[in-house]
């Protein structure tokens, strides 16, 4: 399995990571190995056989929606990097 | 009486209970054994040294009760699993400093027993790994063997536990990270079911596999903890609305019948070429001793276990990639110096994960990514089911099934870097137990020649932890195995 550079670069785009080059060369050749061991599963055919997408044995019950409390607004802000008037700040979004 | 640090998590029950010392001797035994062998070992990231004797004051002042059965006594959580009060940083440089304010359900229910946090245990960041060494805070060191890795992720909990540091630790296992530390530490450690436990206030890895487990020195102070943290909670919507036996109190019973009546299958699947020789032999004696036991053993096929390495490599890191989108450096954790919102989630994230959570990252993403959604995780998922039909035949014919735990003894720090898959395949006989969603236990059957323990896996069905404690049990009361300790 090959992978272009501009496909890791696409990856981590997707991702939100900044990588320096010499990161995007590493792990280009690291997920070529981890993705030519994948392609192991190509070798089943898997036409009728349906998806499992949880472990879980069984039915999961329902709980009713109704609103309880939760955590304060000064417990959810305390963790936060920068904020402001009781909100998380960020840099600005548009120019 | 032995030092206090040397009893088992029911021994110190039993000691607190008949007034043979109180909490606070008990808790300060801890703390001293961990200020002399923590610098050798960093089992730790967090301790909480001053907190701790306040609380077994505290205990010792109220006494034991009825409702209190862990009254007093010490233990240790991994780092992925919020305690109120405790950073929680998941081994990652993203968390840095980060201070949940809300407990876990499964260290809430411990606590509301009485057991007192002493402090929270190395792990490879966000759960990801088979040795500590992607931890950003350091490597744990194997107790019986310093420059071992002690296996991972929650290499730190096992750590603790095997240099009796603690009595009994919290983990983590998504593919293996509670039975393969366990397995290269020489304790016993339980991955419940899928849903037997609550995640809520666990560090979401990969959602559909991830379960909160326990370590201790023998099957009894396993169940212990297990049945007091198990059961349904409404945090979390994938948590099991079934009855928990008492299996802690059963064994008891069960012991005179030995294994009578209890087939179990061994996958020959589970015996491969390249695993070492001496956890072949050793896996394969220890079957023989449950034979010996009353059980009846027969070899059974699950033939779609080489597969369960790339299902997992890709449905692991698919949901990685989405549950570690939340950490942008906008409401916890540090956030990279960026004029705009876009480099702050670049910057943030580029700079604070470490290399092995960035690779999965990238593998998930590509994996979910338009083009390769079919062939990649809609191909595993499918894959996924075959793996579980495979459990589901074996335990019509079986009730248990027995193997080795990891193709290995501990092996050396260092000697995976730069090679991520040589390090995934150290998880070969735990990831497909993973991801049928089946509970296994590991505990100690030998050691090799390098007087490194050897691991065996026990599986059972669904919910049927109860069969994995009796079993282990039976064996542990007529061998010694986990009652040998590393010279530290």
């Amino acid at each position: 399995m090959r992978l272009s550079l501009q496909e890791v670069e696409h990856i981590a785009r997707l991702a939100r990571l900044e990588l320096t080059d010499e990161q995007k060369a590493r792990y280009r050749g690291q997920l070529e190995a981890i993705l030519d061991h994948i392609a192991k599963l190509q070798e089943l055919d898997t036409k009728d056989v349906p998806p499992t997408a949880s472990a879980s044995a069984e039915k999961l019950p329902l709980r009713a929606d109704e609103p309880r409390p939760g955590l304060s607004k000064d417990e959810l802000l305390k963790n936060a990097p920068e904020q402001a008037d009781g909100q998380f700040k960020i840099p600005p979004v548009f120019e | 009486m032995p030092s206090l640090t040397e009893l088992s998590l029911t021994e110190m029950q039993t000691g607190l209970r008949e007034g043979q010392f109180p909490s606070r001797e008990l808790v300060q035994a801890a703390l001293d054994r961990i200020d002399s062998l923590e610098p050798s070992l960093h089992a730790f990231l967090h301790l909480a040294a001053e907190s701790v004797l306040k609380q077994a004051d505290a205990a010792d002042h109220v006494g034991v009760t009825g409702q209190s059965p862990l009254y007093g006594i010490p233990i240790a959580i991994k780092d992925v699993l919020t305690v109120d009060g405790m950073p929680a940083t998941a081994g990652s440089k993203i968390l840095e400093g980060f201070r949940p304010p809300y407990t876990a359900t499964a260290v809430k229910r411990l606590q509301d027993a009485g057991a007192i946090v002493i402090g929270k245990t190395n792990t490879d960041e966000f759960a990801m790994g088979s040795s500590t060494e992607h931890s950003a805070y350091g490597v744990t060191h194997n107790p019986w063997n310093l420059s071992r890795v002690p296996g991972g992720s929650s290499g730190g909990s096992a750590a603790a536990v095997a240099a009796r540091l603690v009595p009994a630790a919290l983990g983590t296992d998504t593919g293996g990270s509670v039975r393969q530390p366990a397995s290269f530490c020489g304790v016993t450690g339980l991955k419940p079911t899928y849903g037997r436990v609550s995640r809520y206030g666990l560090i979401a890895f990969g959602s559909s596999l991830d379960c909160v487990g326990a370590f201790g020195r023998t099957a009894e102070d396993v169940a212990v903890i297990f049945e007091i943290m198990a059961g349904r909670d409404p945090l979390d919507a994938t948590s099991a609305d079934l009855p928990i036996e008492s299996p802690s109190t059963s064994l008891h019973s069960a012991q005179g019948r030995g294994l009578q009546g209890i087939k179990i299958g061994v996958p020959q699947e589970y015996f491969i070429e390249g695993m070492q020789a001496e956890v072949k032999e050793g896996t394969q004696a220890a079957i023989a001793q449950l034979e010996t036991l009353g059980a009846e053993v027969c070899e059974i096929s699950l033939p779609h276990t080489e597969y369960a390495l790339p299902v997992y490599y890709i449905l692991a890191p698919a949901e990685a990639s989405a549950n570690l989108a939340r950490f942008d450096g906008v409401r916890y954790g540090p956030r990279a110096e960026a004029d705009s919102l876009r480099d702050v989630f670049f910057k943030t994230r580029g700079q604070k994960f470490g290399a092995e959570v960035t690779r999965r990252i990238m593998l998930g993403t590509y994996a979910l990514s338009a083009g390769y959604y079919d062939a990649y995780y809609g191909q595993a998922q499918k894959v996924r089911t075959l793996i579980k039909r495979d459990f589901e035949t074996a335990f019509e014919q079986v009730d248990l099934i027995a193997c080795p735990a990891t193709p290995t003894t501990a092996f050396e720090i260092g000697v995976h870097k730069g090679d991520p898959l040589s390090m995934y395949l150290e998880d070969v006989f735990t990831l497909p137990a993973s991801l049928a969603g089946v509970p296994g236990i590991s505990f100690p059957v030998g050691f090799d020649a390098k007087r490194l323990p050897i691991g065996m896996q026990l599986i059972a069905p669904h919910f049927r932890e109860d069969l994995l404690f009796k079993a282990t049990h039976i064996y542990q009361q007529a061998t010694d195995w986990h009652k040998r300790k590393p010279e530290i």
